[in-house]
């Protein structure tokens, strides 16, 4: 009894309490990073394609190919309802999700089967899983290469022959791409460009004949470089089209692809250790580094990464000055009274507002109001359509910097109060002004606590959804808000977001099972995306913090 | 007190000025004059119709208890209790004959005249070289000839030259207490003040870096009007020409250093230089 009085008064239960906190904590962190990074990570990993003879309700039989996806066991009642039938001693059954593709064909790439009713199940090497820009993946073995329709080569001969064709398609694919994005988008914006400055001294009424006539030259200058251009970008469609790949499907199908559609195609039964390890880090680059397609279910998140850390940055770049410019008024010039209290209490309370109300006062205010203001200020030529008066990069960037200012206000205030009296002192009485002596000596010196706010900032709008569906994210836009075209920063375009890009492949996407991976995959990806934004913050602030060390002791 | 009896400066120490000729302090050159002078702190009066002279070129030392106000009538000099929101004066300071608490003086300025070096030294987070410039930045002398020159002398002025000039891009606070003091004093003599207020310099230094100050104060007084406050009785026979003695706000007594702790004239004086209370 006694024992356990001393043993209490000692304080051993609350440290155990308060490790065991920490624990739990630690775990539920580092299991939700592990989860989300094993269940993402493993999707790039290229999976075994086995085949088999899949045994039908009815007694039919047929031929599947595909990978397995997913495993789980299911209680037998439930898949007798299915009219699957299952003796009646066996309580549970395993169910397999098999991933079979060839949408084009089937109409279905995933499907539930029991596993017991698949037999003869084998992994044959010429197994070939082809990656198309439509209709998502096919599976099956490859029979022959075609050119212009003739068959040019089978059997054995077929593989290098498609080796070597898909290189060569894939090079003209590229080149398609640069032509239709770079050169053409860029005479489209410039056509564009003409097309308002026309309107705009047509507004101003200042359009006479000689600035028609010379607007008309440019345009037919730039009509005849898009003619030129438009005369390659055929000559290379036709090129493109000339090869296709024929193979047959599990169900003995032949399907003939053109080479213009397939990205890639692997035998990954036939790949040795290393050339799946080589090939998983290849598929995680093509993950970070592609355009999404398919309604974001398939390619990359490039735009979506892109998207986030700019808007991330701009609202640093926002912020910043702004919270700490309040911060120096509040602290060093605010006569501290009941109103500076009250200022801070509400700019305090400011961070506890909701994430969507600032999404709603940002299109309210700023897109609606301020974007509609300077549209019809300085955009009177692109009306009816809106430049400004749209969600964007820019209303979204300063809507999370308005989210995130109370944070960097606070931890301003605190450095500012952090600053030993005697520094200022030692300025003043050199004969520095008061201002002086903020610029010189406390401004640099609070920059760590600075550096702190702009961090908890960073964290904070970098995961943020919610506001950014109101003010200028998209599922899919079509150029990143940065590129060669003057002034190269584009704030008033619409961008991707990886919080967004979770939740619209996840919740909004047409099919769902192949979009389940890529939502962990996105999901550790964002938070890599932020860790990383951190670590550099913080890398900054310990450096800071090197240099002014004097304030710790 | 017989003179036997007096603090002396320690064997092996340099002695400093115990040559000196008494002067009568009423025939120096007058650089501040405190005429009826009151400081309130709120309510409460902590300064009591102060009447002193500080003379040109000399070193005046002021001593008493903690809390006698000797620290607060340094402030006044440079106008730093400005910076004491509650704090309120009565009576003038004349500073080369002008009112400092005229609403026409400009303070930044008064305050490059009246340079100031505090307890506990306080280098900026910057280098040595910066530390010194800063000053003279502020003046808006930019030039890096100048600004080199000027920095040179300064530290050659504080006696520090020798000790970092090979390293005046370091970060000032990776020096030594001592060093650092004779920074901050190096900082303050850059922009050419003319008068000197050392608030307890020494009060945070070891004895070798409170020497090195000590010595350097009787350099500076040739060209500087130095003020100290001090703790240290010994400190204030050893280095200054005048001494003040304070106690609660009133000025007890204020003649040469020599006759003030050899034969003071009032009972509260002798009581605190002979130890009895402070």
């Amino acid at each position: 009894m006694n024992s356990i009085k001393l043993w209490f008064r000692k304080g051993d239960p609350w440290v155990w309490l308060n490790g065991g906190a920490v624990a739990i904590s630690v775990v539920m962190v580092v299991g939700l990073l592990l989860l989300v990074a094993f269940r993402g990570l493993s999707h790039f990993w290229p999976h075994t394609i086995i085949e088999g003879t899949y045994h039908e309700a009815d007694g039919s039989t047929y031929t599947l190919i595909g990978e397995v996806a997913d495993e789980e066991w299911v209680a037998a009642s439930r898949v007798r309802g299915t009219g699957v039938a299952i003796p009646e001693d066996v309580k549970v059954v395993q169910r397999m999700l098999i991933k079979t593709g060839n949408r084009d064909v089937t109409g279905l790439d995933f499907r539930w089967l029991v596993a017991d009713k698949l037999t003869n199940v084998s992994t044959p090497e010429e197994l070939m899983v082809v990656e198309r820009r439509e209709w998502g993946n096919f599976y099956g073995y490859l029979t022959a290469m075609k050119e212009n329709g003739q068959v040019v080569a089978t059997g054995a001969e077929a593989l290098p022959a498609l080796d070597a064709r898909l290189e060569r398609a894939l090079d003209l694919s590229d080149a398609i791409h640069d032509i239709e994005n770079k050169d053409i988008g860029a005479i489209n914006y410039q056509v564009e460009r003409l097309r308002l400055k026309e309107r705009r001294l047509e507004l101003e009424g200042e359009l006479t004949d000689a600035v028609r006539m010379e607007l008309d030259a440019e345009r037919a200058a730039l009509d005849a470089e898009y003619q030129t251009l438009k005369a390659d970008l055929d000559q290379l469609n036709v090129e493109i089209s000339r090869d296709s790949l024929v193979a047959t499907t599990m169900s003995g199908v032949e399907k003939e692809i053109p080479l213009k559609l397939v990205v890639q195609y692997k035998q990954p039964n036939k790949m040795s250790l290393f050339e799946k390890i080589g090939d998983y880090f290849h598929q995680l680059w093509l993950f970070l580094s592609d355009d999404p397609r398919e309604a974001n279910t398939e390619g990359g998140v490039f735009p979506a990464i892109f998207g986030t850390v700019l808007m991330v940055i701009l609202m640093s770049v926002i912020v910043t000055p702004f919270g700490v410019i309040a911060a120096v008024y509040l602290r060093e010039y605010a006569k501290q009274g009941p109103l500076t209290r009250t200022i801070r209490v509400a700019v305090n309370n400011l961070a506890g507002v909701p994430s969507i109300v600032y999404g709603v006062f940002g299109l309210g205010f700023f897109v609606y109001f301020l974007g509609g203001s300077l549209d019809a200020l300085f955009y009177p030529e692109a009306a009816p359509s809106p430049v400004f008066g749209t969600p964007g990069l820019m209303w979204a960037s300063i809507t999370l910097a308005l989210l995130t200012l109370p944070v960097v206000i606070v931890a301003t205030e605190e450095g500012l109060t952090r600053i030993p009296k005697s520094l200022r002192e030692g300025s003043l009485a050199l004969g520095a002004t008061k201002f002086e002596t903020i610029t010189k000596v406390i401004l640099p010196m609070s920059s760590p606590a600075m550096m702190t706010g702009l961090i908890l900032a960073i964290a904070r709008a970098a995961g943020e959804v919610a506001p950014l569906m109101l003010v200028g994210v998209v599922k899919l836009a079509p150029s990143l808000p940065l590129d060669g075209n003057f002034p190269y920063l584009h704030l008033e375009r619409k961008f991707m977001h990886l919080g967004f890009h979770i939740y619209d492949v996840g919740f909004q996407s047409p099919n769902v099972e192949a979009a389940r991976p890529l939502v962990y995959a996105t999901a550790a990806l964002l938070v890599l995306v932020i860790v990383i934004l951190n670590l550099t913050a913080i890398m900054i602030r310990n450096r800071l913090r090197e240099k002014y060390r004097s304030l710790e002791n | 007190m017989t003179a036997a009896e007096r603090p002396r400066p320690k064997v092996g120490q340099k002695v400093v000025d115990m040559d000196f000729v008494p002067h009568k302090l009423e025939e120096e050159e007058v650089c501040l004059e405190v005429k009826n002078f009151r400081l309130y702190y709120g309510d409460k009066r902590a300064l009591h119709d102060i009447n002193m002279k500080i003379p040109k070129k000399r070193v005046t030392a002021f001593i008493g208890p903690s809390g006698c106000g000797k620290s607060t009538l340094l402030r006044c000099f440079n106008r730093m209790n400005d910076l004491v929101d509650i704090c309120r004066t009565e009576g003038e300071i004349l500073f080369d004959g002008n009112d400092i608490f005229h609403r026409t003086v400009d303070v930044t300025d008064l305050r490059r005249r009246v340079g100031m070096v505090f307890q506990k030294p306080n280098p900026f987070p910057k280098t040595i070289y910066e530390n010194v410039a800063y000053g003279l930045r502020i003046q808006g002398i930019n030039k890096k000839r100048i600004l080199d020159e000027r920095v040179e002398w300064a530290l050659k002025g504080a006696a520090l030259w020798d000790e970092v000039k090979d390293r005046l891009q370091d970060n000032a606070l990776g020096m030594s207490g001592g060093q650092q003091q004779r920074l901050v004093i190096a900082r303050t003599i850059a922009v050419e003040p003319e008068v000197l207020l050392l608030d307890e310099p020494c009060s945070a230094l070891d004895p070798i870096s409170t020497l090195k100050v000590e010595e350097l104060i009787n350099e500076l007084k040739d060209r500087y009007t130095i003020v100290i406050v001090t703790h240290n009785m010994q400190q204030a026979a050893r280095v200054s020409d005048y001494t003040a003695f304070m106690y609660l706000g009133d000025l007890i007594e204020y003649k040469d250093t020599d006759t003030l702790f050899t034969n003071p004239e009032q009972k509260q004086t002798e009581d605190y230089i002979t130890g009895r209370y402070g």
